[in-house]
């Protein structure tokens, strides 16, 4: 599921080709392909610049780095709500040109449908079921969320973490194949955010979708995922990428964990570092250091 | 969340009758004894005796069926117009640029002023009566639905959107549920200025309504009759408003807000 590499190591200058690099790994096709990904926004923000980026089934590749690195823009261009500028995402080898069906989301926020109750907002993207087939599922995903209790309650009778919990369920109910989170634990305390952790594996397990989470919690990324992919800023790139290589459930305080959040750090201070020894600096990041 | 207890409610209910049931009582008195005359501000009890009069002949059944006749008939014009403009102003930007500044023009015109030109075109049967009503209620309504469906969370649009929603869905599943709190409040203040501008409405010429009585009890000195006409309009326009959250209350179960300001 990892990649088997120890080490952090440098990403190549080309992106395109790194995600080749990925790719002769020996693991298959990738489920989640995004090559030579570039978004420019229509106020000339240049947010992501030749992202490359491959993604095996079952792999939980976790997105690290400051606001700004065009993390959010990434997972919008791969959930298929915003269109590139330039280059591709595929799915299974399908172009992501607008939302998919094996494609779910978690937002930063819930976003629940305050019109609906819990029950009916777990089940608002199951489409194409018999109701008994629905309430099923509704009520198995419910239940894996520790929720089973709460299907007819009010979005705004519950807790925040509670309702971050029933948007994770609606999106597993719909059985997709890749998940994209966006920093979904972020507005919570560092305990719901850990039983938030212990359930998303829970559910993931199940079905073993590929994630994508972006995080800039390093603890968590060190936490979920096979691999620690780190941006830098302006443009958005894909800097380092950092193998976890440990087996689940993970330990946070077991030696190889903290070696693992360490080697994640260093990943994290080169990464802001304005000069890398590989590229050389962008012309407006010199000018901003006069 | 909750409300005060029931019997601190209730206190706080009967305090605020209190003042109206003190001047009715000393008013009651000081007529009784003589130290006013009552011509012009007749007793309570005279109203009251007035007002039942009319009840027990079906007069006042009259009246109250036809002024809610025209309110309902202009309520329901203005407001699926209103709805519909409302809609089409808030989704299409063409339509939007083209319709919404002239109807803003419009609404700066105090809706009487229609009253003598509706007269000149409609005559003064039923239809003006009707169109005043349904202008009257339009406006808010119109301002509510647009308003609402402009400001729409985008964020849980993009909901539908990463659920493939179809347009249609999309309309009803997100847009509507939506709007409808916004919408329902439009929809009450346009009733509220349904039932002003019915009185504006009977006194421009009626035969039967409430707003005949107030007329007919003005030409010829009965201010019982008048006092009798307001109080029935109180009444048909405070169980008006109650049917209408009653009606609607199903729908907006989920909010806590409103509930709160009923
Ligand atoms: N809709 C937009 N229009 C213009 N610029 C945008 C838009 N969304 C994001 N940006 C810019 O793109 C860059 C990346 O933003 P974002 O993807 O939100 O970063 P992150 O999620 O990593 O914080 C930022 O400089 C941001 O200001
Ligand atoms: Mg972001």
């Amino acid at each position: 599921m990892s990649v088997g590499q120890g080490r952090a190591k440098r990403a190549e200058p080309r992106p395109a080709s790194r995600s080749g690099t990925h790719a002769t790994l020996g693991q298959g096709t990738p489920v989640l392909l995004v090559d030579d990904l570039s978004k420019t926004y229509a106020d000339g923000t240049r947010a992501l610049d030749g992202i490359g980026l491959s993604v095996q089934q079952g792999e939980i590749v976790a997105l690290i780095g400051g606001s700004g690195c065009g993390k959010t823009t990434l997972l919008r261009l791969i959930a298929g709500l915003d269109q590139a500028s330039r280059g591709v995402v595929q799915v299974d080898g399908a172009a992501i040109r607008e939302p998919h069906p094996r494609v779910g989301v978690v937002f930063q926020e819930p976003r629940l449908l305050p019109w609906l109750d819990v029950a009916g907002n777990v089940g608002f993207g199951l489409a194409g079921l018999t109701r008994a087939e629905r309430r099923a599922r509704v009520a198995h995903a419910l239940e894996r969320i520790g929720l089973s209790e709460h299907g007819g309650r009010w979005p705004r009778e519950l807790s925040g973490g509670q309702q971050q919990r029933v948007a994770i369920a609606r999106a597993f109910v719909a059985q997709p194949r890749v998940l994209l989170l966006d920093e979904p634990f972020s507005a919570l305390d560092a305990f719901t955010r850990k039983g938030l952790h212990e359930q998303l594996l829970d559910l993931w397990a199940e079905s073993k979708p590929t994630i994508v989470i972006v995080t800039h919690d390093v603890g968590e990324a060190v936490t979920l995922a096979d691999r620690v992919v780190v941006m830098r800023p302006r443009p958005g790139r894909l800097d380092e990428t950092v193998a976890i290589g440990l087996s689940r459930p993970r330990d946070p305080v077991a030696a190889t964990y903290e070696e693992a959040v360490r080697r994640v750090l260093a990943a994290l201070d080169r990464s802001l570092r304005p000069a890398a020894a590989s590229r050389p600096p962008a012309p407006e990041t010199r000018a901003a250091w006069w | 969340m909750r409300g005060p207890p029931l019997l601190r409610r209730g206190a706080r209910a009967g305090l605020g009758l209190l003042l109206p049931l003190v001047l009715a009582v000393g008013w009651e008195i000081a007529v009784a004894t003589g130290a006013a005359s009552g011509r012009l501000l007749p007793p309570p009890s005279r109203i009251g005796a007035t007002l039942w009069d009319l009840a027990a002949s079906g007069d006042l059944r009259m009246h109250v069926e036809a002024t809610l006749i025209r309110v309902g008939l202009g309520f329901l014009c203005g407001a699926a117009a209103g709805i519909l403009a409302g809609a089409l102003v808030a989704t299409i930007p063409a339509l939007r640029w083209l319709i919404d500044p002239s109807l803003q023009a419009l609404r700066a015109v105090p809706s009487l002023a229609w009253v003598p030109l509706f007269i000149l075109w409609f005559g003064i049967l039923e239809t003006p009566k009707v169109l005043l009503i349904a202008v009257g209620v339009f406006f808010p309504v119109y301002v509510a639905v647009s308003g609402a469906i402009a400001s729409v969370d985008r964020k849980l649009v993009e909901v539908g959107r990463i659920f493939r929603l179809s347009r249609l869905a999309l309309a009803r599943r997100i847009l509507l549920p939506a709007v409808l709190p916004a919408t329902l409040v439009g929809l009450r203040t346009g009733l509220g200025l349904g039932f002003l501008f019915v009185v504006a409405a009977e006194l421009m010429g009626a035969s039967e309504g409430l707003g005949y009585l107030l007329v007919d009890g003005q030409q010829f000195s009965k201010p019982d009759q008048i006092m009798a006409a307001i109080i029935a309009f109180a009444l048909a326009g405070k169980l008006a408003d109650m049917a209408l959250i009653a009606l609607t209350l199903p729908l907006t179960r989920w909010q806590d807000t409103a509930r709160e300001s009923l």
